[in-house]
């Protein structure tokens, strides 16, 4: 099975952001990791290309830098990665985002596409079925267990109270929630293997894009401005003399939640 | 000159740094107080990869290096002594013995398990008559048609009583000031572990006495040549000495990161503690004695993997690191105060931990004796 997993480059989360105060991005360091919950579509893209005796392609558009995070999902195992990594891309919205990886899937032609259900840093959450849309594939969502045989692909699907189980003929496209699975740690011999991996780097012209369709111009949202979330104020106590139960319903009451 | 490391470095630190923390730090407490070995771990080290680091790939292993080894037992050391020592003597006691002086046959047969971190060897030289001094070996070996038949008795071997145990690698008297090493397979008749130490620290690593009993093992279990037991030995430490000084490179940087973090945050009169310089010089010495540590560490491991003599950097790497490491405890369990000893904090079970650093492997003033003979002092 040829399977393509689209994974995405953030700034450590474990470092403090940084926001360019004019153009509202976030400052992307030379260092980037990969982002955590994309380590679940690899690990599922790896255990499904071990079992099928298939590859894995890493799909990836943003800022490179020094292609940190992409080594660490191919020290994971994935064969090579695709990054789109241009100029022109600063300012691009989900559905640009959404139509450049479609480019880039389209020339690689994958049984299966895997990508995560948000990221850490965007978190709209709309890029994989975006994707779908785009290449006219059918969207497994929210997988928490997946597995395939007989060219489908079968999944437990997350919802608010179980899961539904779905499956699809390949090709078709799959978002695998946290916790899916247990990412494995890169080996030693993994992140050496990895320094030799092919990593691609094309254009948006490559792509077939000219300047008009990505970045702000070919986005139809625009970030107008930032502000800094609220200071979290202090709890309130309260302190159960017998009838804390009434000031607490008091309470949710005032802030609606019941 | 480079003290920079490679990135592949960077990135193994920080894959090992994750997995220590999240798979042996949230535990590592109640192992100590259980002296439970937990085996899980001990696996999943080896699916990382850690207990095939310096082997040739042809073995399952990496070819890294012993830098690279120091580097993953530091970051497991920063969080935990017991899993540290379990994988310093897995590789440097417990597989390296048959790597080095193996024949084909036996390292086929070893190798791979033990690389892999399926199976864990033992390397049995401490006898209760036979420390410092470890060529006063009195167990023996007598050759019986085309067995071993031993007899003696070993103390303080660690790795040689877990579940993963297969087998311990001794040192044997096989003739007049003749000593040979011979490998002993777990499960053998007349080899007898005997129940595990009460340990003041690496409560969580498996340390038992050893009795054989007319043990009788295969003639081809000799391992490497007959009589060349004691240069064997010393090889084989000088690779655990580098290890040893890794371990203790990652306590004392685990004590530096709790004892800073500490130190910001406990307030006494109305500031930090750190606010005093009694606290915080103490910080700043313990930042250039684990720096200090690293470097000696990582230029023997480096000579190592050159192949170039590595003896005298070993003694030197191993000695500094872990008086080091028991100053380090020392002060942050000071710096802790009364929460340092208790076993609610790390501290205090690093301050148990790091001692036998002193102690193991050649105890300092074995390291003294080795440095000075390498200084041509008449020792
Ligand atoms: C105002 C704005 C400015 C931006 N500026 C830039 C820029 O300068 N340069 C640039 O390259 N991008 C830029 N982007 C794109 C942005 O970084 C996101 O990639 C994009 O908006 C997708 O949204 P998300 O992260 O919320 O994806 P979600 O839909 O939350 O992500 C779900 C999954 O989709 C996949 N995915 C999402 N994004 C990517 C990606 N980029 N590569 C591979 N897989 C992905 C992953 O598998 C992920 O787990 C910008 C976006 C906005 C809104
Ligand atoms: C937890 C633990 C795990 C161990 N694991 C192993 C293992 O896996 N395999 C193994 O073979 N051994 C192992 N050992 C044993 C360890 O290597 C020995 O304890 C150590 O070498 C010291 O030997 P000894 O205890 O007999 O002390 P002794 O040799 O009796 O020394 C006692 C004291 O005398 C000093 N001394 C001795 N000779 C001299 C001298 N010439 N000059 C100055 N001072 C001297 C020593 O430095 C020490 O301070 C382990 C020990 C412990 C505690």
């Amino acid at each position: 099975m040829k399977i393509a997993v689209c994974v995405k480059q953030i700034p450590d989360p474990n470092t403090p952001y940084a926001l360019d105060p004019e153009t509202h991005f976030v400052q992307r360091p030379q260092d980037q990791v990969l982002d955590d919950t994309d380590r679940y579509g690899v690990e599922v893209g790896l255990q499904l290309a071990e079992a099928t005796g298939g590859t894995v392609t890493l799909v990836s558009m943003g800022p490179a830098g020094n292609l940190q995070g992409i080594r660490q999902a191919l020290a994971m195992g994935a064969h090579k990665a695709v990054v789109v990594n241009d100029p022109a891309l600063r300012g691009s919205g989900a559905l640009v985002t959404a139509k450049v990886l479609a480019a880039v899937l389209r020339k690689e032609e994958p049984d299966l596409v895997i990508a995560g259900t948000e990221s850490t840093d965007g978190y709209t959450g709309v890029v994989p079925q975006e994707l779908a849309e785009l290449l006219g594939l059918p969207s497994l969502t929210f997988a928490r267990k997946v597995s395939q045989a007989d060219g489908k692909i079968h999944i437990e699907r997350l919802t608010a109270t179980g899961y539904e189980v779905v499956e699809a003929a390949l090709p078709a496209l799959l978002s695998v929630t946290s916790g899916a699975v247990e990412p494995r740690y890169p080996t030693f011999k993994g992140i050496m293997a990895a320094k030799t991996k092919p990593i691609e780097q094309p254009t948006i012209a490559d792509l077939g894009f000219g300047p008009a369709d990505v970045g702000p111009a070919g986005s139809a949202q625009e970030i107008v401005g930032v502000r800094a979330a609220p200071e979290r104020g202090a709890g309130r106590k309260v302190v159960d003399e017998g009838e804390a139960h009434l000031d607490i319903v008091r309470l949710l009451e005032q802030v609606k939640v019941i | 000159m480079d003290f920079d490391p490679s990135p592949e470095h960077v990135a193994f630190r920080k894959v090992v740094r994750e997995f220590a923390e999240a798979e042996i730090a949230p535990h590592a407490a109640d192992w100590d107080r259980e002296h439970h070995f937990p085996a899980e771990v001990v696996r999943r080290m080896g699916d990382l990869g850690l207990f095939g680091l310096p082997f040739p790939e042809e073995y399952g292993g990496s070819g890294s290096g012993l830098l690279t080894l120091c580097i993953a037992i530091e970051e497991v050391a920063r969080v935990d002594a017991s899993m540290a020592i379990t994988l310093e003597a897995g590789v440097s006691l417990g597989a390296n013995p048959i790597y080095r002086f193996g024949d084909e046959e036996q390292k086929a047969r070893w190798l791979p398990d033990l690389v892999a971190g399926r199976t864990l060897g033992g390397f049995g030289l401490t006898e209760p008559e036979a420390g410092s001094d470890a060529g006063a070996t009195r167990t023996r070996a007598v050759l019986d048609g085309d067995e071993w038949v031993i007899n003696g008795e070993k103390v303080f071997i660690t790795n040689s009583g877990t579940p993963l145990t297969a087998l311990v690698t001794i040192t044997a008297l096989t003739g007049p000031r003749e000593i040979s090493s011979i490998i002993i397979p777990a499960g053998t008749p007349g080899f007898l572990v005997e129940p595990p130490y009460r340990k003041m620290g690496w409560r969580a690593s498996d340390t038992h006495g050893l009795r054989f009993e007319d043990c009788r093992v295969p003639a081809a279990n000799l391992l490497g040549e007959r009589g060349r037991g004691f240069r064997q030995f010393l090889t084989i430490l000088d690779h655990g000495r580098v290890a040893i000084a890794a371990m203790a490179v990652g306590i004392a940087q685990g004590c530096l990161e709790q004892s800073l973090a500490y130190a910001k945050e406990r307030q006494a009169f109305g500031r930090p503690i750190g606010a005093n310089q009694a606290v915080a010089f103490r910080c700043s010495d313990m930042a250039v004695a684990v720096e200090a540590a690293r470097l000696l560490t990582y230029r023997a491991a480096q000579l190592a993997d050159r192949g170039r003599p590595y003896r005298q950097e070993a003694a030197m790497a191993k000695l500094y690191a872990s008086e080091i490491a028991v100053d380090a405890t020392r002060h942050a369990t000071q710096i802790f105060g009364g929460y340092g000893y208790v076993d609610e904090t790390p501290v205090s079970r690093f301050y148990r931990d790091a001692k036998v650093l002193e102690i193991g492997e050649g105890t300092s003033e074995i390291q003294r004796l080795v440095i000075g003979r390498g200084l041509g002092l008449p020792l």
